[in-house]
């Protein structure tokens, strides 16, 4: 049964397009290693990892290759075995470019001596699991790429979390990664999630997966242990966002401006637990995730695919581009970044590629007609179309006023607008002002 | 430069576009229109096409004179127009939808700015200056014929809303509409099949309507000591069904956040309420209830200003 507690607003997205039906029941299928791979040394949230090898240097899979900065951060391992061709700078998909690693293959997949599978998990301490999680640089694969070892970390909470949020909804269309790897590696979730209670402390863990996936629902009860509820959520855009998520399963709201942990919550991505699951038995770092293609490709597919492989060796082998495309869009069509090229590297966030055409391509905007659309799909409740006007109007005090520091930019709003406005662009300009007079 | 696009993210846009709404308000108006015809005979359909064509040539004109993108395209000019026409009675002289549509589309609509930024509904305003301008006119109605296309000469009829204490005409009249009225505003059934569509395509949301008829109805039960009858016979009469679900719910003339909606169609219903109430003036009045809530809007949006959903007390 799916639980009849979800946010106000919301939009259907899965509606446009041909959504998740290219690629919901295929099984996942491991893509073939590159011949070379470009390792980014930023993968997740928080400082860059610092490139610890040298050019010429003949490094193992699994063997760390940039080390962590501090608190919030996370190591990067070389996703194959071979030599090191160059340490040098390339562009991941929100634009940035940073400093990264060239590796060519030598297809021995040789695993570093350091990855050892574990003899007594039972044994493993709390701060065991948490040191594992951040020694095979485990961090969150729903996107937003937080180091997991961070999340682990209740010593210092006060009060102490005692809900474990799982978040299988996977609401953005076409993405249809985490369906699989729930139907597929369930028992190895609820591993992951058993550790991360041990982790935290936590004696009650719910999974919430949306009701257009109940394969997914079936899968994990039957794999379930005790304190472990999976929870069915109605399917709509965005029931897979944090706060949304929480308040869905724990009936919790987070205050504007403070994280989950101010309700007593520690939210983990259910691919994240499947990773942590693999570290702590099997000693894996985090080298490979599964990623969608789909939209206008030959063959849309789940493939498991090694950190650093280019987006061009990953299309060889679904076939390529089909005619018509417009923009290509590393991540959701509702929350990823459009990007120029193909010369990109998958990383640990990398959830899913999409090749879209017109359907992507927005119609020339128009006047507000006030319809309130965007007022209704709102999932924080702010009024999207009156922070627009005042940011054409350069009153930022005025839209920030207006609660823009709280959007969360799911981009409901202006896939809503009939006068197709960027809404949830106007709310980012207001965001990004509100964060320089802060600083 | 690359041959794709890169824009921000969302990359998905919903189908709804301005012109397929201001469309589906056409469609939904249509039933009305076409049952005031066959009404009213082919008078009402001169009308209907003057108006229309009036409020489209002058904002097609404001946008040349003014230099601004031509807006004719998304079908909100038709809608004016229409909604004019359906506003006005069968016998009026031809001149009168051209200029009402003219007052509506020029005075009421562009020089604010056009779509969206109208603050009083403008088909509503041109109305209320041509009632207020000529009275007589405005205020004699035909004799209904249904089928007879020839129409009927100029009589001036007592309306539902002007002869409730005499009790002229049944409630099924009232709903099938076959009373002296304005051309698009007696058939409740085609009005009433109009909203439908409006609320099936989430075109209109149920607040505006539902707050406005209901307090309506409620005041009027409580004053009559729960006349139903006196009640129904009142929310079936005069322009109280055309403008709680065509009139009223214009988007830029009413709050956009739920709450908004609500206090705007209590306000309408008020204020009709006090208008109509044991008074014997034939003017009908609907339309002033929901002009004066127009005006209300912005402060009605203002003190109901949408509450965020992580705003929780500390």
């Amino acid at each position: 049964m799916a639980t009849t507690q979800t946010f106000g607003g919301g939009v259907h997205p899965h509606e446009i397009g041909n959504g998740k039906t290219a690629t919901r029941s295929q099984l996942i299928a491991n893509a073939a290693a590159p011949a070379r791979v470009t390792i980014p040394m930023v993968q997740h949230a928080g400082a860059p990892a610092l490139c610890c090898v040298k050019a010429g240097q003949i490094v193992n899979m699994g063997q760390v290759i940039g080390e962590a900065q501090g608190v919030v951060s996370a190591p990067v391992h070389a996703s194959v075995s071979g030599k090191v061709v160059s340490v040098t700078n390339c562009v991941i998909a929100d634009g940035r470019t940073v400093p990264a690693v060239v590796i060519d293959n030598d297809f021995e997949d040789r695993w570093d001596e350091s990855v050892k599978p574990c003899e007594n998990v039972d044994a493993l301490g709390a701060e065991e699991i948490v040191a594992i999680a951040s020694s095979c640089g485990i961090v969150g694969l729903g996107g937003a790429g937080f180091p997991t070892h961070v999340k682990l970390n209740t010593v210092k909470l006060d009060p102490k979390p005692d809900t474990l949020v799982i978040n299988g909804s996977e609401c953005e269309p076409y993405i249809t990664s985490d369906h699989r790897v729930m139907v597929e590696c369930a028992a190895q979730i609820i591993d992951g999630v058993r550790l991360a209670m041990k982790a935290t402390g936590i004696k009650c863990a719910r999974i919430g997966v949306e009701d257009n996936k109940m394969d997914a629902v079936e899968a994990l009860k039957a794999a379930a242990t005790e304190g472990i509820d999976v929870v069915a959520l109605p399917a709509k855009y965005p029931q897979g966002f944090e706060k949304m998520l929480i308040y869905a399963l724990t009936g919790r709201k987070v205050p504007n401006g403070a994280l989950p942990g101010a309700v007593q919550c520690v939210v983990l991505n259910v691919a994240t637990c499947a990773a942590l699951s693999a570290a702590v038995r099997e000693g894996k770092p985090l080298i490979e995730r599964v990623v969608t293609i789909a939209g206008r490709v030959a063959n849309p597919c789940n493939l498991r695919v090694r950190v650093g492989t280019s987006l061009m060796d990953l299309l060889d082998q679904v076939g390529g581009l089909t005619d018509g495309v417009r923009k290509l869009i590393v991540g959701g069509a509702m929350m990823g970044n459009a990007v120029p090229s193909l010369n990109l590297p998958v990383t640990k966030t990398f959830g899913a590629f999409l090749a879209l055409g017109e359907e992507a391509v927005s119609a020339e905007e128009s006047a507000c007609i006030r319809c309130g659309r965007c007022v209704r799909v709102c999932p924080m409740g702010l009024m999207p179309a009156k922070i627009d006007a005042l940011v054409r109007h350069d009153n930022y005090d005025g839209a920030i006023a207006a609660g823009a520091t709280n959007c969360m930019e799911c981009g409901s709003c202006t896939y809503i607008c009939p006068a197709k406005r960027g809404l949830t662009q106007s709310c980012r300009i207001a965001k990004a002002i509100a964060r320089s007079k802060k600083s | 430069m690359s041959k794709y696009i890169v824009s921000s993210s969302p990359h998905l846009r919903d189908h709804v576009s301005t012109r397929r709404i201001m469309q589906d308000v056409c469609i939904a108006m249509l039933p009305a229109c076409i049952v005031g015809v066959l009404l009213y005979g082919y008078r009402a359909a001169v009308i209907l096409a003057l108006a229309v064509a009036a409020a489209v040539l002058s904002e097609k004109f404001y946008c040349k004179a003014a230099h601004v993108k031509d807006t004719t395209g998304d079908f909100s000019a038709v809608v004016t127009g229409m909604l004019l026409a359906m506003n006005l009675p069968s016998t009026v002289p031809y001149w009168m939808p051209v200029v009402g549509s003219v007052i509506a589309i020029l005075l009421c609509k562009m020089i604010f700015g056009g779509i969206g930024k109208n603050f009083i509904n403008p088909a509503l305003a041109a109305r209320a200056i041509l009632a207020l301008s000529w009275a007589n006119v405005m205020n004699t109605f035909a004799e209904p014929a249904f089928g007879n296309l020839a129409g009927v000469d100029a009589v001036a009829s007592v309306t539902p809303v002007s002869g409730v204490a005499s009790g002229s005409f049944t409630l099924t009249q009232l709903m099938l509409g076959n009373i002296p009225g304005t051309i698009g505003e007696t058939c409740k059934i085609a009005l009433l099949v109009g909203a439908a569509y409006l609320l099936y395509r989430q075109v209109i949301s149920w607040h505006i309507p539902v707050a406005f008829i209901g307090s309506f109805a409620a005041c009027y039960l409580i004053a009559t000591g729960f006349d139903v009858h006196a009640t129904l016979y009142q929310v079936l009469s005069g322009g109280l069904i055309l403008g709680a679900f065509f009139m009223a719910t214009d988007y830029s003339s009413s709050p956009a956040t739920a709450k908004g909606k609500i206090i705007f169609g209590l306000g309408c219903g008020l204020l009709l309420f006090w208008f109509r109430y044991g008074k014997k003036t034939p003017a009908e009045w609907c339309s002033f209830a929901i002009l004066l809530m127009n005006v209300a809007s912005p402060l009605i949006e203002r003190v109901t200003g949408a509450k965020s959903f992580g705003e929780v007390k500390k």
